[in-house]
């Protein structure tokens, strides 16, 4: 009698979760999956066709912009984790535990934002006739305004800004419980600081480093707002190709096997990153 | 005798608190040498400045005649086994072991001669590949020693490291490193709170309060020759009566205590005639229903209680005017007949009992 209550309990607590998870990801993937296999003949009619997968691989500007879209999501994530890396630290382990909470506060204010209001934040700074330009022209260590946005540089400026605060949080989860005395021990056994660094605190870290880049490569990796606005056309960036398949070719078919490709593409990343550094899916989740 | 470490004057303050208080000492080469303290007394302090971790107010440390001033923990030649011991869970046994070496930059092959050799030493021989969390409480003891011993400190830090452990084996690692340290000769610095692991161990200990020395001696000397009522009620139990001094017989003195008896005591410090003073007396200085009666103090008492504890046994009594003494109970047999309720007698030689100043209160 408990048995059974307590496992109708489970299914209604799980069955909100399911009806997401089935109605809102699964079933619109399916239709997906099926248009983005989906072409026309000659005549116009629908037919099964691998075309559309074919289109990606035979144009050089679909899979330059992929590769693009991949190593600089790479970049992102890791210039990302070279930041948070020591903004954790300080968080944990040196500011006085008064002061930590602050620190996270601080760390999520801007989070309290809409990203697109804190990308024209960035763009009002940065553009040509801008605050940045203005100041450098007025202390005379410029001539005339340069156009700081739309370049490389600046777009992965606006997406590890994007993606910081989900690379501290896990860093500062994971940080918290290595034991002040290990780094002192290892101190007292003659390391200098930089073997600190390898030898115990990363490798006390990986879990929470694995975690916080699988999120951080998630969300660059399909970002649309950031690239988009402060890359400007030269971001190059695979979901603007999603967007403009289904939005400005009204091609569904070709959009959908993009959007494929996308997803083949981070799990692919993320079980490499896996293998890489000999972890499990379930014990970085958790 | 060469001293391995020396301390002179040595104050640590922290903002207004004053965590270690003018301390000196110095510790022989070779030697086991304990700091025994109530928990805030500064002897964690004390050794974190040895190890370098924290920097002295004033005051210096001399570790074999050479200046610590300045000199990083990861360049001194001591090395300290933490409370938790700070095993680093991320490696196993052997690369634990072969840690401290590895930033030496000692080659492979003598490392791992030297990692075997410890853990032959502290008797831990085929647990070189093991994980940390796999080993015992005791194991991850010596694991944590010999981490610190391959690297042949001059000085050896612990701090409280048998804390942890449950009563079994903390008695059992008492003994296994009194052998230990004699075995690998170095010099053994050790903090701790329970007095008998610091009676136990160690050959020389410093007994601290309130960041200050009271007494430094043997095991021996702080236990029938305390120099202070702290040190008499620190180490070992002691029964205390408060009273006034009556007269003085050259060494000894009869004071009167507060419940109305007359003692013969031995006094520790010069008192006058008049004077507050304090008395202790250790439960096994105490004989039960003596046979002779010269010069000792006799007086009655009533059984409370008997606390039987093996060889540890005591009586719980009270004299007639409620004042609870302990008395040690001898397992010979001789005094299976006493009984809670019973009246006995009891005697006490004047050499037995140390009298005090009474605290300024």
């Amino acid at each position: 009698m408990v048995a059974r209550s307590s496992k109708a309990a489970l299914w209604v607590f799980l069955a909100p979760v399911l009806c997401w998870l089935l109605l809102l990801i699964v079933l619109p993937h399916l239709d997906l999956l099926r248009m983005s296999f989906i072409g026309e003949d000659d005549y116009g009619d629908a037919i099964w066709t691998l075309q559309n997968y074919k289109t990606f691989f035979i144009e050089p500007i679909y899979w330059n912009t992929f590769l693009r879209t991949a190593v600089f999501s790479l970049i992102t994530t890791f210039i990302t984790f070279v930041l948070a890396m020591p903004v954790a630290f300080y968080i944990v382990k040196v500011v006085r535990p008064r002061l930590r909470g602050a620190m996270m506060l601080m760390l999520l204010l801007p989070f309290w934002v809409s990203e697109l209001v804190r990308v024209y934040g960035w763009m009002i700074l940065l553009r040509e006739s801008g605050v940045i330009n203005h100041f450098l022209v007025k202390l005379g260590l410029i001539d005339r305004p340069i156009e700081m946005l739309y370049n490389d540089a600046t777009m992965i400026m606006g997406l590890v800004y994007t993606s910081m605060l989900f690379m501290v949080v896990p860093l500062v989860s994971v940080m918290e419980s290595l034991d002040d005395s290990l780094i002192e021990a290892a101190y007292d056994l003659g390391s200098s600081k930089t073997v600190i660094w390898f030898k115990i605190i990363l490798p006390h870290c990986k879990p929470g480093i694995t975690s916080g880049s699988i999120v951080v490569f998630m969300l660059v990796l399909g970002n649309y707002l950031t690239p988009n606005l402060m890359g400007g056309k030269n971001s190059l960036w695979f979901t603007e190709q999603i967007y403009n398949q289904f939005i400005a070719s009204f091609n569904w078919n070709q959009g959908a096997a993009f959007g494929f490709l996308l997803l083949v593409l981070s799990s692919l990343m993320i079980w490499i990153g896996l293998k890489l550094s000999r972890q499990k899916l379930g014990e970085v989740a958790s | 005798m060469d001293n391995d470490l020396s301390v002179v004057s040595l104050v640590k303050k922290f903002g207004d608190f004053t965590a270690v208080d003018d301390v000196s000492f110095s510790v022989e080469q070779g030697s086991f040498f304990s700091i025994l303290g109530p928990s805030g007394c500064g002897k964690t302090t004390l050794l974190r400045m040895v190890a370098g971790f924290e920097a002295p107010t004033s005051g210096t440390i001399e570790i074999r005649g050479k200046d610590m001033a300045g000199v990083a923990p990861n360049q001194r030649p001591v090395n300290l086994v933490f409370q938790h011991l700070a095993l680093f869970p991320m490696m196993n046994v052997a690369e634990n072991i072969a840690f401290g070496l590895k930033r030496r930059k000692i080659d492979s092959a003598t490392i791992k001669k030297q990692t075997d050799e410890i853990l032959e030493r502290v008797g831990l021989p085929g647990y070189a590949k093991s994980q940390i969390d796999q080993l015992s409480g005791g194991q991850k003891q010596r694991v944590a020693i010999a981490r610190c011993l391959v690297l042949e400190p001059s000085v050896l830090l612990l701090d409280e490291p048998l804390g942890a452990l449950d009563l079994k084996l903390r008695e059992q690692m008492k003994v296994e490193l009194k052998t230990l340290q004699a075995k690998v000769g170095t010099t053994f610095v050790y903090i701790t709170h329970d007095q008998s692991e610091a009676l136990v161990m160690s050959d020389r200990i410093a007994v601290m309060n309130n960041g200050r020395y009271e007494q430094i001696g043997s095991p021996q000397d702080l236990y029938h020759q305390p120099e202070t009522p702290f040190v008499a009620q620190f180490v070992g139990d002691n029964n205390c009566w408060s009273g006034t001094i009556e007269e003085l017989r050259g060494d000894t003195v009869v004071i009167k205590t507060d419940d109305g008896f007359l003692f013969h005591s031995e006094a520790q410090e010069a008192i006058a005639v008049g004077q507050r003073a304090d008395l202790f007396l250790r439960p096994e200085a105490i004989r039960i229903e003596p046979d002779t009666k010269d010069e000792l103090n006799i007086f009655e008492v009533t059984v409370k209680a008997i606390l039987f504890d093996g060889a540890n046994s005591r009586l719980l009594t009270v004299t007639p005017q409620e004042h609870e003494l302990l008395v040690a109970l001898p397992q010979n047999r001789y005094f299976d007949h006493i009984e809670p309720g019973q009246t006995i007698a009891v005697g006490w030689h004047p050499q037995a009992g140390v009298c005090f100043k009474a605290e300024a209160s």
